[in-house]
């Protein structure tokens, strides 16, 4: 699909300062109750760049993308120890986990998109993609202002052109594969600097899976993206990373086509050559 | 390492302190908001019955300490003299509600049956919802009916028919004259009245029996009927007894359709002929002619003598339907 | 020298084909009966679901017979005439209803919803239990002795019937029938639209109450509609709270007439004309009360369509 050659250009000896890195962990660890779940992980994740987290089910990545955005406290026994740094406006990284910082304005700066599309099913097209402006720091825009941004939205998320004449329906008359698009441009429409995205295709058709493939490939552009997957393919084909966990670890990091060619680690080996999984 | 600056619209970023501590106040007091609202509406029910309990005992206090024990057991009931027994009124709650059950139960149970088991799928809906709509009529629709309906056709068919041509009239249930109202017109309308509880709640409990009881009896040559009684009403029979019990209750609380059927008279006789009272009934029909604090109290302690019955019923009720369910299902 | 008899006499037939037959002719027969018994039950099933059946078209032929006739446009514009004067109506104990089932929503509906979302969001706690177990044993309550509690605390002390009387009364009423619809339909809503809101940026009560309670309404709104419909038909709680009103009043601190009242009153006096009132009254009363329920499930099905901002 995507040339092997300008991923490579990315390589991690010389990283042009657009690709910075935005967002990464120091010494992460995640827990639910006594379980540790996440073990110790130091992981960039560089701006204008797709980030994949592969690894078999277990392995702690969707933790991992869940204490990005403080999503994994939400459960009762979560805890985590460790730094998550998010870069400010100005670029100063901060941790997301310090002391008086508000989850929920973390969240507003880090989208996430989950496995199974979730629309708002009161609401209809256009709200749905309007949703995450209600709560944005400024308060709601005006109507005019909000069209713009949801069409916007809805365009970078290459879904303008099959719901335009259906903004004012309900999001749940859409397919799986619309839904999912419109709960991307969902995220996207408060233009937050990172976008997280939780298998995102695991329920789709393969033709809403193409397309959404696509869509993130092409959203690297303006985001730093980070997507969890347990398809190899689907990391090869979208990111310009990858990495491996296993059992909360961290074993392995690298540019994609590095990593599936020629991995540095015997289990990460192991692993995409389907010895287990 | 020094990061590049985005450009576009990109939210202000978090910080410590300051904005971000505004921020936090902002979201975090709305989440206190909410939670103390949505307790304080939780903590309005308990507190709500608390004050329930308080009203209705020190109403009916001032008789109650009058007449101790014996305004359960006295069956003077005279307003004149100030002398108030309830039970006649308690013996009326009791026997129109069990009648009420012997009579809507096995209909309920067989309407349920027929319903999970034998009805044709174009007649279920419509019966179900017939059924289920008796659940919505009014208790004073039910009353009225009754005063003009129904009792007239008890005096003057079915009370001579049980009396004379079944001769039933020798036993002393059905002795007496016939008036109309009576113990019997009670417990036929509140059985009808109760049937839609306990036909829904058995209902819900068959259809929930799994299909592989039904199949396993059936399987080894049972007939529909014996895979019903053997396989299947064996499995709800908890379910069922929560259902009679949910109306028994309901029907001891029954208020305006007994008192306009019931002949409300201060009444103890075995004959289903005879007019009664229920504690309802009674507090229904005298509260308006009530003479005196005392009467007045008199009629309040019937009502708390109805809360204490209704509390403990719905006790033995959760306990049977505990006990039930824990013990042997099937033979 | 005689060999013993069976053995002579064994006939060339063996005498256990004898009993064979016997036994099959038996379990036959047996089989044949249990099919018998089988469709006499079945039968006495559909003799019960036709008695069952019976009560409620009886009761609504007699209403349709008697109420019509004295229904007239007069019964829903004339308040009550005394006795022996022809006509009348019953339009005081309609607005009566609607004031006071009012005020029972207004005690009923916020109370119902607040502790439903409790319940649905702080399900495995042992406050949440007792709630809960607590509202099912308001919800068995007989509603005279809700009336016994509105009068004793706000009729007693004021030495006044009133509207309000009857309105806390039915809202005492209403709040666990509202409470355990808003907690089903609550938890119905799944974890992952709060997730996704959460997600969002949305704090906690705006998840719940823009997102969660907004995907529930459509069966909360029912819920709420089956528990008005249910308290507009009350009587015995509100002899002597609202205790009824002959006359024109919407007053709340003052007594008021409501329709099932009314009926009552007329239903046990010995006046004729009253009786025909009576049996119009509960006509309409039972219309109301159908209305409701159809109208719930129209709201029910609007919803689920486009939402609007």
């Amino acid at each position: 699909m995507t040339e092997v050659a300008t991923r490579d250009a990315a390589s991690t000896a010389s990283r042009p300062a657009e690709h910075a890195a935005r967002l990464f962990t120091e010494s992460l660890d995640a827990f639910f109750g006594e379980a540790h779940v996440v073990r110790d992980v130091n992981l960039r994740f560089d701006d204008r760049q797709v980030t994949a987290i592969i690894g078999p089910s277990g392995c702690g990545k969707s933790t991992l993308l869940r204490c990005l955005n403080r999503m994994h406290e939400t459960v009762p026994t979560a805890r985590v120890r460790g730094r998550v740094l998010l870069a400010g406006a100005d670029g100063t990284p901060q941790d997301v986990y310090t002391r008086g910082v508000d989850a929920i304005a973390v969240r507003r700066r880090v989208g996430m998109v989950f496995q199974r599309p979730t629309p708002f099913p009161t609401l209809s097209v256009r709200d749905n993609v309007a949703a995450g402006l209600r709560v944005a720091p400024g308060g709601m825009p005006p109507r005019r202002e909000v069209d713009r941004i949801v069409e916007d939205a809805l365009r970078r998320a290459a879904l303008w052109d099959e719901v335009k004449d259906r903004l004012r329906e309900s999001a749940t008359g859409l397919s799986g594969g619309q839904q999912q698009r419109l709960c991307i441009a969902r995220a996207i429409a408060t233009r937050p600097p990172v976008l997280l995205l939780d298998e995102p295709t695991a329920s789709l058709d393969p033709i809403s899976t193409q397309k959404v493939e696509e869509l993130v490939y092409e959203l690297r552009r303006e985001l730093t993206v980070v997507i969890v997957t347990h398809n190899m393919q689907q990391a090869a084909r979208v990111s310009d990373r990858t990495a491996f966990m296993l059992a909360g670890e961290l074993v392995e990091v690298a540019p994609t086509s590095t990593l599936f060619t020629s991995p540095g680690d015997a289990r990460t080996e192991a692993y995409i050559t389907g010895r287990f999984g | 390492m020094t990061e590049a600056t985005l450009g576009g619209e990109v939210p202000a970023a978090p910080r410590s302190g300051g904005a971000a501590g505004a921020r936090m106040g902002g979201a975090a007091f709305g989440d206190r908001a909410y939670q103390l609202a949505i307790l304080g509406f939780a903590l309005f029910i308990p507190l709500l019955l608390v004050a329930i309990a308080g009203a209705v005992v020190s109403a009916g206090w001032p008789a109650l300490r009058e007449f101790g024990g014996s305004f359960l057991t006295s069956s003077r009931w005279d307003a004149v003299n100030g002398e108030f027994g309830a039970a006649p009124a308690i013996f009326g709650t009791l026997v129109s509600s069990f009648l009420a059950l012997l009579i809507a139960t096995p209909l309920a149970v067989g309407v349920a049956i027929f319903l999970s088991e034998f009805a044709p799928s174009w007649l279920r809906q419509p019966v179900a919802f017939l059924v289920d709509l008796l659940a919505a009529v009014p208790s004073v629709v039910y009353g009225l009916w009754g005063i003009f309906v129904l009792v007239p056709v008890l005096r003057e068919h079915v009370m001579p028919f049980l009396a004379d041509t079944l001769k039933l009239g020798r036993t002393p249930f059905f002795s007496g004259p016939a008036y109309g109202p009576s113990m019997l017109a009670a417990g036929l309308v509140l059985a009808i009245m109760v049937l839609p509880y306990v036909s829904a709640v058995t209902r819900e409990v068959l259809l929930a029996v799994p299909r592989s009881q039904r199949e396993a009896a059936l399987a080894l040559g049972a007939t529909r009927w014996e895979m019903i009684w053997d396989a299947v009403l064996p499995y709800a029979r908890s379910g069922i007894v929560g259902g009679i019990i949910l109306g028994l209750g309901r029907a001891l609380g029954e208020t305006m359709a007994v008192t306009m059927v019931i002949g409300n008279r201060h009444e103890l006789s075995a004959s289903l002929f005879a007019p009664g009272y229920t504690l309802a009934s009674l507090i229904a029909n005298e509260f308006s002619e009530a003479t005196g604090d005392l009467h007045l109290s008199a009629l309040m302690a019937a009502g708390t003598t109805l809360f204490v019955l209704t509390l403990i019923v719905n006790a033995i009720a959760r306990w049977l339907v505990w006990q039930v369910a824990r013990g042997p299902r099937g033979r | 020298m005689s060999a013993p008899a069976s053995r002579r006499a064994r006939p060339r037939r063996p005498h256990p084909s004898g009993h064979q037959r016997a036994f099959a002719e038996r379990t036959v027969r047996t089989i044949a009966r249990r099919r018998v018994v089988s469709a006499l039950m079945m039968t006495l099933t559909y003799v019960a679901a036709a008695i069952a059946t019976l009560p409620l078209l009886f009761i609504l032929f007699h209403l349709v017979r008697e109420g019509a006739a004295a229904l007239g446009p007069d019964f829903f514009t004339s308040t009550p005439r005394p006795v022996g004067e022809a006509g009348g109506g019953m339009a005081n104990a309609i607005v009566g209803t609607l004031v006071v089932v009012g005020i029972a929503s207004a005690v009923g509906l916020p109370v119902g919803v607040g502790a439903g979302l409790y319940l649905a969001e702080n399900r495995g706690t042992r406050l949440a239990w007792t709630v809960r177990f607590l509202s099912d044993v308001l919800n068995g309550l007989p509603s005279i002795v809700l009336g016994i509690f509105a009068w004793d605390l706000l009729v007693r002390p004021f030495g006044q019937f009133s509207a309000i009387a009857g309105g806390m009364a039915l809202g005492a009423i209403m709040i666990p029938l509202v409470t355990r619809a808003t907690e089903e339909m609550i938890s119905l809503v799944p974890g992952s639209l709060r997730e996704a809101a959460l997600a969002l940026g949305y704090p906690r009560w705006r998840t719940s109450l823009t997102i969660v309670l907004r995907t529930a309404l459509p069966g909360i709104v029912t819920g709420a509609l089956v528990a008005v419909a249910r308290v507009a038909g009350e009587t015995a709680p509100l002899l002597f709270t609202a205790f009824g009103n002959q006359f024109w009043s919407t007053s709340v601190t003052q007594p008021i007439a409501a329709l099932p009242l009314q009926i009552f009153t007329y239903a046990i006096s010995p006046y004729d004309e009253w009786h025909a009132q009576a049996w119009a009254g509960a006509l309409v009363l039972i219309a109301i009360v159908l209305v409701i329920s159809v109208v719930s499930r129209f709201v029910t099905r609007a919803r689920f369509g486009t939402g609007s901002d």
